[in-house]
């Protein structure tokens, strides 16, 4: 027998062989997958080869390529919008903040009631960090907030906020009183069936006219409220699969025990009906980040409208490519960052109840 | 404590109510759905069916739905294809192009799809010339800011009665074909219908002696005139709405053909069937039953996502309606007539996916 390394070289480039070209369509799907792979250099030329990283004066970058010099030197604007630059620190804070109550969330060591206080406590400190006007903070007014505290904040708030109207609707769906489970039924269908812009509509424009004349809500506030209603209706449904998934001899001990009702929600039912629903849940919470890039139709200065608006500035040749880019990254590494994140703890979770 | 619940729930809604209805006053807006028969006076930038702004509102929702579903059938139907192949992709043991395939999905299911639209929108308006310099990269296709102009076939006076006549003959040929030469296998078949229907066609064509003649765009001063249009809205919602539709479509795909059981996958080999073989056959098919339902949903969120069309501008459903909300201020009215419309679809499309799934769950023994 010859060394038995050669052979196991050979035949592993030999496999690699047989699958790129073993047959026809393996040749076919090769040469497919590498016209697609050069189909897509000239975007790579265009923006790393060919880009402008720093440039003197903005006429450089009519040469082609990327402009990554207009974004450096818009940073400011897309990240924190019109909200006064020294007092910009705040924002930032403010970002720092959701960033570790969402890690702080997404670790299954912090769950229960602690969770809720700490949520609390932050959401309050972020409100009074972005609007001041107490502790010697300077008064910034809603219309001044912008750029990605506003993604943030409206994702983390309208998720917060509607949990425990999910939790409500998920119960009374579920639950015996027909009055209650009619509309829970009503309310969850109605606004799912409606695209999310359609709700936007009607919190820009129906909610002042449902209101009395001296109520009045800011742009921000009824985008907030869509999105809350958004986020409750599709929660509802996630927590009601977890309650389906529930054994019903939870809720029967429970009542033989004579445990009254909420108490046996918050400490038998929603602890193990929210555990088996956790990957949808993480979903839910994806789509409500992409979802906040929808407020730009209403108007609302998120960081996608703050991209927008920086593009049209005309000193700068049309970058609104480099500007659409950048805003994607910043969508894409919160986005797959939770994926990630949540896809971690499951299977963390998952090694745990197999050993 | 049910009567409690509804008794506030009543007096939430009373309470409403009589605000609407004093705002409504106080801001003298007219309220009623009288306003639907008056003439809409405002342009709608395109359509596929006809408008003019002398129509009435109804016309208009009218014209806004059939664009809504025009889009939405567009967009299912590129991305149903498309899922396939992704998913296929997905699954193949072709190092490259599974990561390719993988890679695709996770960038585009991560970036949300106004970002994307906004984004093709930007590079169609922006990396396109003028009219006046159109790129011809075929002759007679005219690529600009403006949109894609090109030939069309344009039939002299009675073309719609041989387009009918056509259509008639096509859903002849495949009834008859299926009745009565059912032993022959479908791929075999399908060949001879297109063939049967073609020259029917243009028998017709020529027993009907309708002139047909091609015609090409022109420019005329600052943009080009007849020939067939794609506007770069439309481009840009239908190539954002599939691409990311698609991402979405090849993993319900994906994971319906995952989660067949593999023994399936070896009593096929074992009976010496090839791979693409037990893939079409014995996987696909029994994957499609765990498909159907979040293929569903699916489809109902693209309907919903065509919304997102007003970024862009093209005149579907919501921006027909943002635009009657801005010119009679009829808000309740307009928003009431989106809701019913999007019941409707999701309902539809619901009862219609129902029964298909109904259909191939028969199979199940």
């Amino acid at each position: 027998m010859a060394n038995p390394n050669i052979p196991a070289k050979r035949s592993a480039i030999h496999r690699l062989f047989t699958l790129l070209f073993g047959d026809w369509l393996s040749i076919l799907l090769t040469v497919l997958s590498l016209g697609i792979v050069i189909g897509l250099v000239p975007a790579f030329n265009w923006a790393v080869l060919d880009a402008h990283w720093t440039v003197a004066s903005p006429a450089e970058c009519r040469a082609g390529g990327a402009c990554w010099a207009f974004i450096s030197a818009k940073l400011n604007f897309i990240l924190f919008g019109l909200y006064p630059p020294e007092e910009q620190w705040r924002a930032i804070i403010v970002v720092i903040v959701i960033v570790m109550l969402v890690l702080a969330t997404l670790s299954p060591k912090m769950w229960g009631g602690r969770l809720l206080v700490l949520w609390a406590a932050g959401i309050a400190v972020m409100l009074v960090l972005m609007n001041g006007g107490i502790l010697g903070l300077a008064y910034v007014p809603t219309s001044k907030w912008g750029g990605l505290p506003v993604t943030l904040l409206l994702a983390v708030l309208s998720l917060g906020l509607a949990f425990p109207f999910a939790i409500v609707l998920a119960l009374g769906r579920r639950g015996s009183l027909p009055v209650m489970r009619n509309v829970s039924i009503f309310i969850i269908e109605i606004v799912r069936g409606l695209p999310l812009v359609g709700l936007l509509f009607v919190a820009a424009i129906l909610l002042p006219l449902f209101l009395p004349p001296d109520w009045t809500i800011d742009k921000l506030g009824r985008t907030l409220a869509a999105l809350t209603v958004f986020a409750a209706a599709y929660l509802a449904e996630v927590i009601r699969g977890g309650l389906q998934g529930l054994p019903s001899g939870q809720i029967e001990a429970s009542q033989a025990l004579g445990i009254p009702y909420w108490r046996m929600v918050w400490h038998i039912v929603l602890p193990q009906a929210i555990q088996k629903v956790i990957p949808p849940l993480t979903n839910t919470a994806i789509v409500m980040v992409k979802n906040t890039a929808l407020v730009l139709i209403v108007g609302v200065f998120d960081m996608l409208s703050a991209a927008r608006s920086a593009a049209t500035d005309p000193a700068w040749p049309g970058p609104s490519t480099e500007a659409y880019l950048f805003v994607a990254g910043i969508y894409f590494v919160i986005c797959y960052g939770i994926a990630a994140y949540s896809r971690h703890l499951e299977a963390g979770i998952n090694s745990r109840n197999h050993s | 404590m049910q009567i409690a619940l509804l008794g506030g729930l009543l007096g939430l809604l009373y309470w409403v109510a009589g605000n609407a209805v004093s705002n409504l006053a106080e801001r003298g807006i007219r309220t009623g759905f009288d306003f639907l028969f008056h003439p809409a006076r405002f342009p709608i930038s395109e359509s596929i069916i006809h408008y003019t702004p002398s129509d009435s509102f109804l016309w208009a929702f009218v014209v806004g739905v059939a664009n809504t579903l025009w889009l939405s059938v567009i967009a299912v139907v590129l991305a149903t294809i498309g899922g396939l192949f992704l998913a296929l992709a997905q699954l193949s043991k072709h190092p490259l192009l599974s990561r390719l395939a993988v890679g695709y999905v996770t960038l585009f299911r991560n970036i949300p799809l106004i970002v994307q639209l906004l984004f093709f929108y930007g590079l169609v308006t922006s990396s396109l010339p003028a009219p006046r310099d159109a790129f011809q990269r075929v002759s007679g296709v005219f690529l600009s800011l403006r949109g894609v102009y090109a030939p069309t076939l344009v039939m002299g006076p009675g073309g719609g009665w041989v387009i009918a006549a056509s259509i008639l003959l096509l859903i002849a040929v495949i009834r008859v074909g299926h009745r009565r030469f059912r032993h022959i296998r479908l791929l075999r078949r399908l060949p001879a219908y297109a063939a049967i229907w073609f020259l029917g066609s243009i028998v017709i064509w020529w027993l009907a002696d309708v002139p047909l003649g091609l015609e090409s765009p022109a420019l005329h001063g600052l943009n080009f005139r007849g020939g067939m249009y794609l506007s770069p809205e439309f481009a840009a919602i239908t190539i954002g709405l599939a691409l990311y539709t698609t991402a979405f479509t090849g993993e319900i795909i994906r994971g319906g053909i995952e989660a067949v059981d593999k023994g399936q996958w070896e009593g096929g080999r074992a009976l010496g069937l090839r791979d693409r073989q037990i893939m079409f056959r014995i996987v696909l098919p029994q994957a499609l039953r765990i498909i159907v339902p979040p293929m569903t949903s699916q489809y109902l969120s693209t309907v919903k996502n065509t919304t997102l069309a007003v970024a862009v501008g093209y005149p579907e459903l919501g921006l027909v309606v943002n635009t009657v909300i801005n010119q009679t201020g009829q808000a309740l009215e307009s928003i009431m007539v989106m809701l019913g419309v999007f019941l409707t679809v999701s309902l539809t499309v619901s009862l219609i996916m129902n029964r298909f799934n109904a259909k191939i769950a028969l199979v199940e023994r």
